[in-house]
């Protein structure tokens, strides 16, 4: 025979509930007699009478647990069921009261069992919803941008003290247990665990090893921001030690924009304490771009060299010589691409020209080089990302069909969920009809399409790559590899 | 231990607020996901929500604000009479709601205010006592000023009798006037003889009767009481029969037992039983008792007071101290008794919103699907108004419990934040006064605080946050 007596603070439930548990413990095989009971005086006389001594200092508030069992197991299996119960009475409940909806993450975190919360209301009130996450035990996704980078160091400091971790603000993509949340392709889950300061980034290379056959177990983002100087890399660090300590993940890539220098520098020493090897992927001059970067982990994972998808080229593959204009709404991919024409074509600007009030005006070229990030926080501010609303981007299609210094557009097409259902239904005919604008003004304007995606995205990529190429773009899935042909085809003969 | 909440070992389930796309997706992919019917938040708080959301202070602060809120024990301890029990001099009466000056005073004030001077023999009548009142011969002051709450308009003057309630776990005291029954009343603003013969019974003989019994009782515990009539179908604000009937039950025997005569004790006895909201004050004292536990934690966004004085909707919080939050009161919606119409109806009025602040009343709805249709509603809207007060408030309570939300503890402490964030103001079920003085009752119905109230509180609070903020840099540097 063998029992316990013990009291737990800090605990309520009604008589009617603990009734049950009682009850419920009372059953288990073995168990002489059990009472859980609120310690008021009644109940400890309870207790006395069923021959239990009455713990010490014990307040009516207090929670009284006693049982009597057989022996030692009959008394463990009786804790087991204890907790269950307990636990069991404090779940929430619904009653038959219809729903009415949650209107806080608070609210909404109480109503599923959830270990993310994915914020991307307008980024002036992501804050409070994101603090609230945390407070409600979430690990938070802010896919808003437009959030102060004072508010961002303050969520990412609240959320390292609770344990959790903040992905973002502006954080596009990042994938849990095969789960894509923002906007993220759907892929093989495999042995890479990637840590994201880019979104676009992420994807690129999530498609990339897809496609040399290497599966992506997570991907946490951390928000375009992390590796500056201001945030310090809060996040990745906690995102690399969570991939560290996961079985799933054999390898880590670190996938940014350039970081800052010092940030750089720490980032470089805390990589050397993880037992997991970590490539680094930080897109910018100098460095190698995401397309070696893939192919140097498919080689770490043992697969052959990795040749990318690519369909045609524009039609008559010629050289044009004239600017180029690369229009991307994808960050990362933009900063890639602008990396390698920089030392190509020198000065490569990152505004759009004035639109020439007609057409007929200038005459001779208007605009050099550039490149434009329409996913860019000024350009969003109280509209959708332009992987959800391509209209400002298909107006800058249009008018690079008009400019006649124009001779080459570079674009990224993003695949997979979040993204839009169709892109090359807009964007294909928008295609036909600025090269159609510029022929109309004697120019043959080449359209080089960079296209990420897996083939088993809802937009289908063959189907996306074919009705681009048929409106008279070439495709490649290597950003990279797209980046190099428009160079090459504005650099001219 | 998990790393991250157990983020790369648990199912990812996805709480989303913001773009739908975006939760379609994770639906598309079998994830568990629950959306957030995320909204704006009022008008001109943005600012102000984010500097109390950052307030380091908050979240401690509103655990512990909720935590004594919940913990008190208010038990009702003595029956004596005003002028003793809250120190209230000859000429002084208390009032309803926020601080309000004579001039924009409205009908049912002024009736009981008339009413009162006519009981305490001030005047002789009621345009004596009007000429009187006019000539600011008087001071009125909050009840809520002296730890005290009244139904209505709240007129409590130094004869009458109140009930003190002590919460025996944080040794706070409260005072609440003692019911009067339904109908032509004072706290309704009602002032005819028939009104001050009743106060005058009420205080040579209800009140004695009530004291000798109570104190042979002992303190009487409200909480239990309270609890036990919730599960029989009161919401304790505008349905107080089973808590009524119970208090009767618990002094019945030491009414009989100490020595009053027989014609009082039953005198008195019919009084409780043709009462059904005898009740409702004891009830506002003990949500008062309560709500002042967890007065004056600096960083919390708590509500602790709701009034009205039939002109202004004023609240308190337990982050800014004493200082009331007002806007317009509203004319409560519900139904009108005989020829009554909204017309006839004055603005929102009474400290009985105390009920609400302690999760009572229209937070409790629920439980009360008699009444229902008394306060112009059906069951579904009863269970609606108190699912979603879930959305505004801190906590459950850990006694009160509504069989017909599976014994889910009714919502309470309302948070500051939670209602500039989603725009949903409390419900309070309430009676309806006549806007002309002497009328009495004229219905009964649901109401809301302004928002204003709500966005001056979180202006309040954000500037409580910036202060404490930059005092902190201060110390530092």
């Amino acid at each position: 025979m063998t029992s316990i007596v013990e009291s737990r603070s800090g605990i309520y439930h009604d008589s009617v509930s603990l009734m049950q548990v009682s009850r419920r413990v009372s059953l288990v095989k073995g168990v002489e007699a059990a009472l859980v009971a609120m310690a008021t005086r009644l109940n400890l006389d309870l207790l006395t009478e069923m021959g239990f001594a009455v713990p010490d200092g014990a307040r009516p508030d207090d929670l009284v647990v006693a049982v009597r069992a057989a022996d030692e197991g009959s008394l463990a299996d009786a804790k087991a069921e204890l907790d269950r119960a307990l636990v069991e009475v404090t779940t929430p409940r619904d009653g038959f009261a219809e729903h009415v909806p949650t209107r806080t993450m608070h609210s909404a975190a109480r109503r599923l069992p959830a270990t993310i919360g994915l914020i991307s209301v307008p980024g002036p009130h992501a804050f409070v919803e994101a603090l609230d996450a945390l407070e409600s035990g979430l690990n938070v996704m802010i896919f808003s941008d437009n959030v102060p980078v004072g508010q961002e160091v303050m969520l990412k400091d609240e959320a390292r003290r609770r344990g959790l971790l903040v992905m973002g603000p502006d954080c596009g993509t990042a994938r849990v247990r095969g789960v894509g949340l923002g906007f993220a392709n759907a892929v093989e889950s495999g042995p890479v665990g990637l840590v994201a300061a880019s979104g676009s980034g992420a994807q690129q290379l999530c498609c990339l090893l897809d496609h040399a056959g290497v599966g992506v177990s997570h991907v946490l983002g951390v928000g375009g921001r992390d590796l500056s100087a201001e945030v310090a890399a809060r996040s990745t660090f906690q995102a690399l030690e969570a991939l560290d300590a996961d079985p799933a993940t054999e390898l880590i890539v670190l996938v940014s924009k350039t970081p800052d220098s010092a940030v750089a520098a720490s980032l470089e020493a805390a990589v050397k304490t993880l037992s997991t090897p970590v490539v680094m992927a930080l897109v910018g001059p100098g460095r190698p771009d995401l397309s070696e970067v893939a192919t140097e982990v498919a080689r770490l994972m043992g697969r052959a060299r990795p040749v990318w998808f690519h369909l045609g080229a524009s039609p008559e593959d010629v050289p044009r010589g004239g600017a180029l204009w690369g229009l991307f709404v994808g960050g990362t991919l933009c900063q890639e691409a602008r990396a390698i024409a920089m030392p190509l074509l020198g000065a490569v600007g990152t505004e759009l020209p004035v639109q020439a009030a007609s057409s007929s005006d200038g005459g001779g070229r208007s605009s050099g080089h550039l490149m434009v990030d329409f996913g860019d926080d000024r350009l969003t501010r109280g509209r959708p990302h332009p992987m959800i609303d391509p209209s400002l981007r298909i107006a800058a299609l249009l008018q690079a069909g008009t400019d006649p210094g124009c001779a080459v557009v570079l674009l990224d097409v993003v695949l997979g969920y979040g993204a839009e259902p169709d892109p090359a239904a807009a964007l294909a005919p928008a295609i036909r009809r600025a090269r159609s604008i510029a022929a109309a003004g004697g120019r043959d304007l080449a359209v080089v399409v960079s296209l990420c995606g897996s083939t088993r995205d809802v937009q289908g990529y063959e189907r996306q790559a074919d009705e681009l190429h048929h409106a008279g773009a070439s495709v490649h899935l290597s950003n990279a590899e797209a980046a190099r042909v428009a160079v090459s085809l504005a650099k001219g003969p | 231990m998990s790393v991250l909440g157990g983020l790369l070992q648990e199912e990812p389930n996805v709480v989303t607020a913001g773009i739908g796309v975006l939760h379609e997706s994770l639906l598309a992919q079998g994830a568990a996901a629950e959306p957030v019917a995320w909204r704006p938040p009022l008008e001109g708080t943005a600012g102000a929500l984010t500097a109390t959301m950052a307030d380091r202070r908050r979240a401690d602060a509103n655990r512990a604000a909720v935590g004594r809120l919940l913990a008190a024990s208010p038990h009702l301890v003595d029956v004596r009479p005003a002028r003793d029990a809250l120190q209230l001099r000859a000429g002084t009466f208390l009032h309803a709601g926020p601080p309000i000056s004579l001039d924009r005073a409205s009908g049912p004030l002024l009736g009981a205010l008339t009413g009162a001077m006519l009981f305490e023999r001030l005047a002789g009548d009621p345009d004596q006592a009007r000429a009187r009142l006019d000539a600011g011969r008087v001071t009125i002051e909050p009840c809520h000023h002296r730890a005290a709450v009244g139904p209505m308009a709240g007129v409590v003057s130094p004869s009458m009798w109140v009930a003190e309630i002590v919460d025996t776990v944080h040794g706070g005291t409260s005072y609440c006037p003692l019911n009067e029954g339904l109908g032509k009343v004072l706290r309704y603003g009602a002032y005819s003889p028939d009104v001050v013969d009743r106060l005058r019974w009420m205080s040579d003989v209800l009140g004695p009767a009530l004291q000798a019994a109570l104190r042979r009782h002992g303190p009487l515990d409200l909480k239990a009481l309270i609890a036990q009539a919730l599960q029989m179908g009161d919401e304790l604000h505008n349905r107080n029969r089973a808590a009524t009937s119970l208090l009767i039950r618990a002094l019945v025997g030491d009414m009989v037992e100490c020595g009053l005569p027989t014609k009082v004790v039953a005198d008195t006895l019919r009084f409780l039983d043709g009462n059904d909201h005898f009740f409702l004050n004891l009830g506002m004292a003990a949500g008062k008792v309560a709500s002042d536990a967890a007065r004056d934690l600096p960083g919390s966004t708590m509500v602790v007071a709701m009034a009205r004085n039939g002109t202004d909707f004023g609240i308190q919080t337990a982050g800014t101290g004493d200082r009331w939050f007002t806007g317009p009161a509203a004319i409560p919606e519900g139904l009108y008794l005989g020829g009554y119409g909204a017309d006839d109806a004055n603005r929102d009025i009474g400290d009985s919103a105390i009920m609400e602040t302690a999760g009572l009343g229209g937070f409790a709805l629920a439980a009360a699907p008699a009444i229902v249709r008394f306060v112009g509603g059906d069951v579904a809207r009863a269970l609606s108004i108190t699912r979603t007060m879930y959305e505004i408030t801190l906590g459950e309570s850990t006694a009160y419990l509504i069989p017909i939300l599976d014994f889910r503890g009714s919502p309470v402490g309302i948070d500051v934040t939670k209602v500039v964030r989603t725009g949903i103001l409390p419900v309070i079920d309430t009676g309806i006064a006549g806007k002309v003085a002497g009328t009495g009752q004229v219905g009964a119905g649901l109401v809301s605080p302004p928002p204003e109230a709500f966005v001056s509180a979180i202006v309040a609070l954000g500037e409580e946050a910036d202060r404490q903020r930059s005092g902190q840099v201060g110390q530092g540097g």
